[in-house]
């Protein structure tokens, strides 16, 4: 087996990390938690940080109006799937494929998580900015709209009390790896496949 | 002239010395300026830190037991223990009523006096600490997980359950001695007759080694004394017990001075691994007796209390050796035993000196049999044979003795209001330090352990005077905290306790603070009225009795609105709070109602009962302000008049159809 085939081997199974470790992690941060509430959120599951954490994020978050975080949403069933099938995918190109077709796979990975973070923004968007319309406690910007109250993608933010903060964790980190090393494959690939041509 | 200044030189530089160390020594005396902020910055905890101590302050005639830090003196918390507490609806809650049930029938108030932690290998675990009730003899269990009490046993066959709750050195056996001696089987016959018919017990109640359940093991029948304070044996002496008595003279009146004429009085030494196992081996007799088993269930949330019928008594002639009595002046109130478990200090109340016993002289006097006579056939040892040393003439009046980890005693003395440290062995006095006013128990942390935790000390005084702020003709009593790191103790605090404080335990904090209970498990909730959630709120009748099953969280009851209940109905809330998030408990209370509100914690079930006896329309409210919406937490319960055909409706969110 040739040396990119195997990188490309690692490559594809870095992402099944994702089984084993959360994508993400938010954390809310106030002054009456002196633990901060957290949520994980895995490619199949949302889990508490500490015990109930979620139950208590729901119960603060209702003051506002926000819909209670769901027990399951349909990305838990299309990302593994999504995963399996490009590690499949990925598999036999690593065992068959030629160099080339490490690039392509790159580029379906990137496309992919793309879209993965682009579909975790817009449920964001929808949680902090769709209320329910009898919501005790009314917020707006000082332009006058509502306040929305979406966690951050990526980063920190201070959210009327709350301090969120939101950042990969080891699962996205597996993924990360397993992508960048695909493109390490291909360049290898390509290397080797110019000094066989020489 | 030169003669003359130089004198007169020497003498101004004398003087200058001599002022200046005056001045040095003011200072040093000083309750002010740099010297007294430092006395404060010892007792300083800053906001957000935590205390080094937790000490845990019986609470007398409160029946309770109330939890302090040191050194800050800040109380944390009341744990009711022996009587009715309307702040969390102890005693009057369905699920604890059963835990203050007696032979007596319901009993709801008690006189709290000795806690003790529970040990293994004799330092504190901090896994339970159990506290005796003196007026209806009973010895509680406190679980140190959710500082609660968990399981109370009634004691029977005694009166004035004073020698109690210390534990030995595993948690064998929580001892319950009793101060009254009185008739066993209780009977009715002349006072007049008590010498030679009353008898003292004392209880060794078996505490199960993994979960803590307590058990009536045996009893130990002595003759008619008053058995006043104890201490288990530890190191050397683990096995033995060692009671004060007093009354030796069985007087039954003017107690004062009738049980005030023997010189000498006894420590009982009380061989219970002999007894126990002359118990295991079928010894002792079943007698019949009537006492209440209260056991707490946290996962029932439910107390059950069961009255048992019979109780296993050993006549102490019956086992040979197993019990002694060694002579000790006057009218002995402390029994303290060192952490080595060599020295047996008895306090003679009444007595100018202090009289300390050594195990091992004891020991060697019984293998000896030096006997000085005996008692109602139990041997009494001659005082020079047992006696280890004398502390002498250290004060007037002493009560009590703790230890330090340095090999030093303090003894508090209730007539000359002071403590006075002494060394172990030499006794010699090293120091002493007034106490404002009147003191009777003091503690170190561990002091009752093999391994005392030293650095502080505090004295519980009875009278309180001038110390703070006055409240009228009633104040709370004073303790103080002493450093106790140094030679010489310091004082640094006056703090309030409250009740009427005896004993005192206290502990490094780091023990038991990280395994403290933040939330009952929702999941884990057995209750058998629980509603785990909204969808499980219900209200049903059965004949005059109505069971609503009813949801707290913030900021509302389900259901709000209750329709259908008539006079002469017996309602029962059972509400369950669906908070598990820490400290967030809900409250509830119904006007009218006969007994106290709840105070429910996160995933806890409690129910109230509710008699209505007016036809209206009743609210009910959440009564611990739990939220920015903890106003709107209410509802309603319509009453309708005895024999209405108003149908039982309830509803959340919207109208009653």
């Amino acid at each position: 087996m040739k040396k990119s085939n195997i990188i490309m081997l690692i490559a594809v199974i870095l992402p099944l990390g994702l089984f084993l470790f959360p994508l993400w992690k938010i954390t809310l941060e106030a002054p009456q938690y002196p633990t901060p509430l957290g949520m994980y959120i895995h490619i199949n599951d949302f889990a508490d940080a500490n015990p109930h954490d979620i139950k208590n994020i729901n119960l603060m978050n209702h003051y506002v109006g926000m819909k209670y975080i769901p027990e399951a949403i349909p990305e838990f069933k299309i990302f593994p799937a999504g995963i399996l099938i490009t590690s499949l995918i990925g598999l036999i190109i690593a065992f068959k494929g030629n160099y080339k077709w490490f690039l392509y796979w790159f580029i379906l990975m990137v496309v992919l998580s793309g879209a993965g973070l682009y579909d975790f923004y817009l449920w964001e968007h929808d949680y902090g900015h769709n209320l329910d319309p009898k919501a005790i406690m009314k917020f707006t910007n000082p332009d006058g709209t509502q306040m929305g109250f979406q966690p951050p993608l990526f980063g920190s933010k201070n959210i009327l009390n709350f301090r969120a903060h939101s950042y990969p964790r080891l699962g996205a980190l597996f993924l990360g790896l397993g992508i960048a090393t695909s493109l390490i494959a291909y360049l290898v690939g390509r290397k080797n496949s110019k000094t066989t041509e020489q | 002239m030169k003669n003359i200044l130089k004198p007169v030189a020497a003498f101004v530089t004398g003087l200058l010395v001599l002022t200046s160390c005056n001045n040095s020594t003011k200072q040093s005396n000083s309750k002010s300026g740099a010297l007294a902020s430092n006395i404060a910055e010892k007792v300083y905890v800053s906001p957000g830190e935590h205390d080094e101590f937790y000490a845990f302050i019986s609470g007398g005639y409160s029946g309770n037991l109330t939890v302090y830090g040191l050194p800050s003196g800040r109380m944390f918390k009341e744990i009711p223990v022996f009587s009715q507490f309307p702040t969390s609806g102890y005693g009057y809650s369905e699920e604890t009523k059963p835990m203050l049930n007696t032979s007596h029938g319901f009993v709801p108030w008690g006189d709290s006096h000795h806690p003790d932690i529970s040990q293994t290998n004799g330092e504190i675990d901090g896994r339970f600490i159990f506290i005796n009730e003196n007026n209806t003899p009973r010895i509680a269990k406190i679980d140190l997980q959710s500082f609660e009490t968990t399981e109370i046993i009634e004691v029977p066959n005694s009166a004035g359950n004073h020698s109690s709750s210390f534990v030995t050195e595993n948690t064998e056996y929580v001892v319950a001695g009793t101060r009254f001696s009185v008739p066993i089987p209780q009977r009715d016959m002349p006072i007049k007759d008590y010498k030679g018919n009353f008898q003292g017990a004392l209880s060794f109640i078996s505490v199960a080694p993994e979960t803590g359940d307590m058990d009536i093991k045996f009893q130990v029948l002595m003759p008619g004394f008053n058995y006043d304070l104890s201490h288990p044996g530890r190191g050397k002496s683990h096995g033995w017990f060692f009671f004060t008595t007093y009354n030796t003279e069985e007087a039954s009146t003017l107690l004062e001075v009738n049980a005030s004429q023997n010189d000498k009085d006894f420590i009982a030494a009380v061989n219970w691994k002999k007894i126990e196992e002359y118990v295991n081996n079928g010894g002792g007799t079943m007698m019949p007796a009537e006492y209440a088993h209260n056991v707490y269930d946290e996962h029932t949330h439910t107390a059950t209390s069961t009255i048992k019928k019979e109780v296993r008594v050993v006549n102490p002639t019956d086992v040979p050796g197993a019990v002694f009595f060694l002579p000790t002046p006057k009218s002995p109130h402390g029994c303290d035993v060192d952490p080595t478990g060599e020295y047996i200090v008895g306090n003679g109340k009444l007595s100018a000196n202090l009289t300390v016993h050594s195990f091992t002289k004891m020991l060697d006097a019984i293998e000896n049999e030096k006997f000085d006579g005996e008692a109602y056939g139990i041997p009494i040892l001659n005082f020079e044979d047992v006696l280890a040393g004398t502390v002498e003439q250290p004060g007037l009046g002493p009560l009590h003795t703790e230890f330090d980890d340095q090999g030093n005693a303090y003894t508090t003395f209730f007539i000359s209001s002071e403590v006075v440290k002494w060394k172990v062995g030499t006794w010699e006095v090293i120091d002493r330090k007034p106490t404002y006013y009147s003191v009777g128990h003091l503690t170190i942390p561990g002091g009752n352990s093999r391994k005392p935790q030293g650095k502080y000390m505090f004295a519980m005084n009875k009278i309180t005077k001038d110390r703070y702020l006055p409240t009228g003709p009633e104040m709370e009593h004073s303790a103080q905290l002493y450093d106790i790191s140094g030679d010489k103790m310091e004082l640094l605090l006056d703090f309030p306790t409250h009740g009427e404080p005896h004993y005192a335990a206290a502990m490094r904090a780091d023990i038991i603070k990280e395994r403290s209970k933040k939330i009952y498990n929702l999941e884990e909730n057995n209750h058998p009225y629980a509603a785990k959630s909204d969808a499980d709120t219900k209200v049903v009748r059965d004949g005059n009795e109505v069971h609503i099953y009813m949801t707290t969280i913030r900021s509302h009851f389900s259901p709000d609105n209750i329709e259908g209940i008539k006079v002469g109905d017996k309602v029962f809330f059972h509400v369950t709070n669906l908070e598990q998030d820490f400290d967030v408990p809900h409250g509830f209370a119904v006007l009218g109602q006969n007994t106290s509100e709840l105070l429910i914690m996160p995933g806890q079930t409690k129910t109230s009962v509710w008699e209505p006896t007016k036809v209206g329309v009743w609210p009910f409210y959440c009564t611990d302000f739990c939220s920015a919406l903890h106003q709107e937490m209410q509802g309603y319960i319509r009453v309708s008049p005895k024999g209405a055909d108003t149908p039982i409706k309830w509803s959340m969110g919207e109208d009653i159809e």
